[in-house]
This record gives C-alpha cells, structure tokens and sequence, in this order.
C-alpha cells in the first residue's frame, strides 16, 4: 500500500460497489477494509471462546477452592505485594500494546518497535514473577498435587502463563515480520489480531487477581 | 491503518473489533488509552486496598472485588479495545453478550450444582469408615 493510499479514506464494506466508486475508491481497497473487518471478528469469535474456556477453569477453581485437603489455603500462599506487580506489568503493557498499534497505523517505525519492546519486557516480567511465584510454592510443598485446591489453582493460573507466553512469541513475530516485510495489509491485520489477544488477556487477568488472589486472600 | 475510518458515516457500517472510528490521530489514540490506564490503574488500587482494609464490611469484601473487577474489564473493553455502543460495533457486542451468557452459565452453574451436591454428600470422615 503507497503513502498515497494510505491518506485516502476507506469506506464501510456493506456499501455497494457503485457507491465506492462514487466515493473514488478503489475496489482494491474497499476489498481490505472488508477482509480486516472478517478477519477481526473471526479472531474475536475465538477469543470469546477462549474466554469460556477460561471460565471452565475458573468454575472448577469456584468450586474446588476450599477443598484444601488439610493442606495450605491461599491466604497462606499468596504474595499480594508479587501480584501487585505483576498486575501493574500487565495493565501496563496493555497500554504500551495499543501504543504501538497506534505507531503501526500512523506508519511510525520508532514508535510501533518501541512501543513493542516495552510490551515485551513487561510481559516477560509478569511471566518471570509468576514462574517465580509457581518455583516458590512448589518449594515449599504446595504444589499442584497437594489438594484439589492447588490443582485447580495451577491449571487456571498456568493456562493463563501459556497464554501470555504464546502472546510474547507473537509478538516478537509480529515485529520480525514488519522489518522483513513492512505495513502489508495482512500484517497490519495480525498486529490487530495480536493487540485483541494482548488487551483480552489483561482483562482474564483482572478477573484472575480480584476473584483469585484477592478474594483467596480475604477467604 | 487508513481503512478503519470510513470518511462516509454509514449506519450499515461495521467496524472490526479493536478498530477505533477516526483513529488517524495518534495525540487522540493516546489520550484515550491514558485515560483507560488511569481508570484501570485506580480500580486496581481500590480492589488492593479494600482486601487489606477495614473500609468495607468484611463479609461483603468478595462482593464488592467482583463489582469492582466487572468494573475494570469494562475500561478494558471500552478504552482498550475501543467497543462502543454504536451501530458499527452491534455485531462485536452480540458475540461478547453472547459469551458472556455462557461465561456465567459456567460459572454460576457449577457453583450451584456443586454446592447442592457437597450439601447432599456423606461427610468424607464417615464415606472412609464406611469403605473400611
């Protein structure tokens, strides 16, 4: 896509033919901006549906997070001040993931590779604090095996850690691929794709800090 | 991206999740997301402090955290993923309320269901003097 093209407005795909050629268009364009608008919901669709997933493991941490077996409760294994900071991590990169996206728009190389860098190193920070976190307690013998309670608290909380990893290798991808092949239209449309993911994971991580930590630490 | 901001405003126009109306100005793309990091910065130090206070009734603490978590995925949604209540964003709503049906059927469901079924159980204590 030329500089040129890249000015000129778009128009909503749901207009007929005619009408865009009204409005000066090309049909090249009005093509992307349909294909953006498919692509964007379909990876919408499966984020929602990650979402249940989510809320499948969560229904059965709600429901096992008593059953403690004479073992360790959560208040007894949560570190508030480690969850504090991952939070501030992950909220954070949450912003510096739609900076970027704003630097892929505006075709701004400084800002978009900087802006994912930053996202990077903060989710790599979260993952490091909750490896960390997982080390610790399956040092001081609460692991997984231990109760009902801590299975159901690994797999919730490590699902989540998969996902965050699977976001860093996208997203280090992601900036491979726009030195190697610039702003194409299908790599500005993974860059949204990876941005939902990215913004969706931060709102998992709202509900697992409250509902988890949070409330475990009040219980 | 110069195709998410349709210079026509239709109302048949969609918009791909994430995309935001007009979003061609970065001062105005960044506004918005400091606006969302400052909302969600400051839920998140409400949900902090009110575990470790007395501020709020004791019993109501897990209550008043999910308000508050519900709250925030809320700015996330609204600043950092852009929806709005708009025609053009009609479509990524259904799928998100659609989901979150499902979300609390799950949820809510197997609380219920479960703790129906604890309530009704032999006592673990007496099912293993009862296997011995």
């Amino acid at each position: 896509m030329s500089a040129a093209e890249a000015v000129l407005p778009a128009h909503p795909p749901s207009r007929g033919r005619e009408h865009s050629h009204a409005a000066g268009l090309t049909e090249h364009e009005s093509h992307a901006s349909s294909v953006r608008i498919v692509v964007g919901y379909g990876f919408w669709i499966f984020l929602i549906s990650d979402i249940i997933l989510f809320a499948a493991f969560f229904a059965t941490y709600a429901v096992l997070s008593e059953s403690t077996a004479g073992g360790p409760a959560g208040r007894d294994l949560f570190d508030l001040r480690l969850v504090a900071i991952e939070t501030a991590c992950l909220l954070t990169s949450s912003v510096t993931c739609g900076l970027a996206v704003l630097g892929a728009q505006a075709r701004n190389r400084r800002l978009f590779h900087a802006a994912m860098a930053v996202t990077f190193v903060l989710g790599a920070a979260f993952l490091a604090i909750e490896l960390h976190e997982f080390a610790d307690m399956i040092e001081k013998g609460a692991g997984p095996q231990r109760s009902a309670f801590l299975s159901a608290f690994f797999a919730l909380i490590g699902c989540h850690g998969l996902h965050v990893t699977a976001g860093l290798l996208w997203l280090l991808t992601m900036m491979a691929q726009v030195v190697a092949k610039g702003y194409r239209e299908d790599i500005l449309r993974r860059i949204l794709c990876f941005a939902l993911f990215w913004h969706t994971l931060d709102i998992i991580w709202v509900g697992l800090f409250s509902l988890v930590y949070l409330v475990g630490m009040t219980a | 991206m110069s195709n998410i901001k349709p210079a026509i405003e239709s109302h048949h126009a969609d918009v791909a999740p994430g995309d935001e109306q007009g979003a061609d100005d970065i001062a105005r793309g960044v506004r918005g997301y400091l606006v969302g990091f400052v909302l969600a910065a400051g839920l998140t130090a409400v949900s902090f402090y009110i575990t470790r206070s007395t501020l709020v009734w004791a019993p109501s603490i897990p209550i008043a955290l999910s308000v508050l978590a519900v709250a925030q995925m809320g700015v996330h949604l609204v600043f950092f993923l852009h929806m709005t209540s708009g025609p053009d964003n009609v479509n990524n709503l259904m799928a998100l309320a659609f989901g979150l049906l499902i979300v609390m059927l799950l949820v809510f469901g197997s609380l219920w269901i479960m703790s129906h079924l604890n309530h009704n159980m032999v006592p673990m204590e007496q099912l293993m003097r009862m296997q011995r």
